[in-house]
């Protein structure tokens, strides 16, 4: 085992880490202003379909586009539903994962060839080469996007709106701020970065989509979210983590002496299992807004 | 819950039901099918003959089971949605009893206990995490929903495999099947376990002092503290109940479904059963008796998917599309007074009848 060979997983895991810390960035600012969207699951895997479609029809980038759309209008009805009209969040939350599941398998049967859908070579989103391998663009995205949102949240007065409005929304409302408006944009913003790491996966990373392509990442990406304690910087960590792992099992898939001592099936558990295992160590120390997950209602 | 307050649950599902069943068609539509002829071939291939319903009924059996296990938490104020993977284990636990070769009366009972406490087992690290340090259900349920999977994958790959049949597990044996209720179907006597258990949830929730700290928890868990009831012990047994129900729909999909009374690899026909089964007790608003009659309407939607496949064309799944749009509403707490805003807004005064005109006569 050489460095290239370690340089190799490193990339591997770079490239997994994309969608988790995409989407846990977006549910942070979520979190931070109140709602906790389970259907951050559902919101990939759709934006996944929308995403490698609009992708064959117009090129990579309006594909990116159109899961990023697709994310932000899921993102809308989830936010009405759970602002303006009081909705329970988890039981919208998992509205939204069925719905998904559903209509994705229903338009990969439409499509033609059931379970799978490969998204054409040309219509795939090139990766830049370079001497130290092929990086995917969305990566730096991934990266910058974090430190971006880790301004926006603690540095900026929009920041401090949206976090009073998930922490205190009384005070926030008695100061003029508009609840239900802002909490429903923030969760809707959270939602279109949940769509474009659906459309990373599909149009970029994997290059097809299938019914379970999501793999239980916006689940994981909820995990990460705890990781942080709603600190976007953490998020890059705890999505570099969890991306690792989730690159493991297909490390192990070229590794057939691997293969020979741990059956597949276990590695394939480990991002899983890692998972709960970090969330049970950091969780004493995560702290969350105070009003989340409750809907407001003057009294 | 007072007689009016089912009635509002009643009103709200069903406004919730028709607007799923809306979007549904505008989707149908938009795929270039036929919703008419959809829908007739869904509800015919439901209801339509005492064959439909069997297989509807069929299709509940395991529905019930995992609801139950979704609604004692959601009851407690807990988002247990760990059915999945509890009833994967507990169908696992029923076909590894068969590999020992037993008598049947002792098979039969040791197949259904062992898938009861493969199910409480695997939702054990759940209340514990949650007990101890308040690890959110939400996510430590679907993580070891996925760590079963892949542990199902491997028993049934390596140590429950047919050896004359690599796809498949060992069969469950003759003298451990649930006997078929009506011959020719799907449908057999495990439809009675499934509505026993319901019956048990709800004297259990609402007829014993543990249903009411449970029930007290989920309403309101400051003023439960305060009342002295210990959280842990709510969240031990919610978590454990909610297993042992999932375990045994494994067990009543396993030991109940003809023709294989075995589980392929990729498990096709338990998937999904645990998810089904949290919408199921959301459209039977977590009440036992509101689950069975939601468990056989969404059994029935599934039965009579399979119709509307092969008569319009449209794919199964839409059932589920519908079914994720219903959730959705059914979120909202007050669906119905949001619609009522309707009979607020008044036609113009030339479309209104005499009698409309005089009212608002008297009322000015």
């Amino acid at each position: 085992m050489n460095l290239a060979y370690l340089w190799g997983i490193f990339l591997g895991s770079l490239h997994a880490m994309v969608p988790i810390t995409l989407t846990a960035t977006g549910e942070v600012i979520g979190e931070s202003a109140g709602l906790f969207n389970i259907g951050l699951e559902g919101i990939i895997l759709l934006s996944a379909m929308t995403g490698a479609l609009g992708a064959e029809a117009a090129g990579p980038s309006v594909g990116f586009l159109v899961g990023l759309g697709t994310g932000f209008a899921i993102g809308l009805i989830f936010g009405l539903v759970c602002t303006y009209f009081k909705g329970v969040q988890l039981i919208a939350g998992v509205g939204i994962n069925l719905f998904s599941a559903g209509l994705v398998t229903f338009w990969l049967i439409h499509l033609g060839v059931p379970g799978h859908h490969a998204v054409a070579e040309e219509s795939q989103m090139v990766n830049i080469s370079t001497r130290y391998g092929d990086f995917s663009p969305m990566i730096f995205v991934a990266i910058a996007l974090p430190v971006l949102i880790y301004i926006l949240l603690f540095r900026t007065k929009l920041g401090l709106k949206i976090r009073a409005v998930g922490e205190n929304p009384q005070a926030a409302d008695v100061a003029g701020i508009n609840i239900h408006l802002l909490r429903l944009l923030s969760t809707a913003a959270g939602a279109s970065l949940a769509g474009l790491a659906g459309a990373y996966i599909s149009v970029n990373w994997l290059g097809s989509v299938t019914k379970e392509i999501s793999a239980g990442r916006g689940f994981i990406a909820l995990a990460t979210v705890v990781f942080s304690g709603l600190n976007p910087l953490l998020v890059l960590l705890g999505g570099f983590i969890f991306g690792f792992f989730d690159n493991l099992a297909v490390w192990v898939a070229t590794m057939p002496a691997v293969q020979k001592v741990i059956p597949w099936q276990f590695v394939a558990m480990a991002p899983y299992a890692v998972t709960l295992l970090v969330v049970t160590g950091v969780i004493g120390r995560a702290r969350f807004p105070a009003a989340m997950g409750i809907p407001y209602g003057r009294e | 819950m007072g007689f009016s307050a089912n009635i509002g649950e009643l009103t709200k599902t069903i406004i919730a039901g028709v607007i799923g069943f809306a979007v549904g068609a505008l989707i149908i539509m938009l795929y270039g099918y036929d919703p008419i002829s959809a829908y007739q071939a869904l509800f015919n291939g439901a209801f339509g003959d005492l064959y439909s319903f069997s297989e509807s009924l069929a299709n509940a059996s395991p529905l019930i089971l995992t609801a139950l296990t979704f609604a004692i938490g959601f009851r407690g104020g807990m988002f247990n949605i760990g059915a999945e993977g509890q009833l994967y284990l507990g169908a696992l636990a029923t076909v590894a009893v068969s590999f020992f070769h037993l008598p049947s009366a002792m098979g039969f009972a040791l197949s259904l206990i062992c898938a009861v406490l493969a199910g409480a087992i695997w939702s054990l690290p759940v209340a514990i995490l949650k007990a101890t340090r308040g690890v959110h259900e939400v996510i430590s349920t679907i993580m070891l929903n996925w760590i079963s999977q892949f542990l199902c994958f491997y028993l049934i790959a390596k140590i429950l495999v047919d050896p004359q049949r690599a796809e498949k597990t060992i069969s469950v044996a003759q003298g451990v099947r649930i006997p078929l209720l009506v011959p020719g179907t799907s449908l057999s006597y495990g439809i009675f376990l499934s509505f026993f258990a319901a019956i048990i949830v709800y004297l259990l929730l609402w007829r014993t002092v543990m249903g009411f700290d449970i029930r007290a928890t989920g309403h309101n868990p400051l003023a439960a503290t305060y009342a002295g009831i210990e959280k842990w012990k709510i969240i031990l047994f919610v978590f454990i109940t909610g297993g042992l129900t999932a375990g045994l729909a494994g067990a009543v999909h396993v030991m109940g479904r003809p023709p294989v009374y075995a589980i392929y690899s990729g498990m096709p026909s338990i998937r999904g059963l645990g998810f089904e089964g949290l919408a199921v007790a959301m459209i039977g608003r977590n009440h036992p008796i509101g689950i069975i009659f939601a468990a056989i309407f969404f059994g029935g939607l599934l039965a009579g998917g399979r119709m509307m496949q092969l008569s319009a064309h449209v794919p199964l799944e839409m059932v589920r599309v519908v079914e994720g749009i219903v959730v959705l509403f059914l979120a909202i707490p007050e669906l119905v007074q949001l619609l009522s805003f309707l009979r607020k807004i008044r036609p113009p005064l030339i479309f209104r009848s005499k009698r409309s005109q005089d009212e608002d006569r008297r009322r000015l």
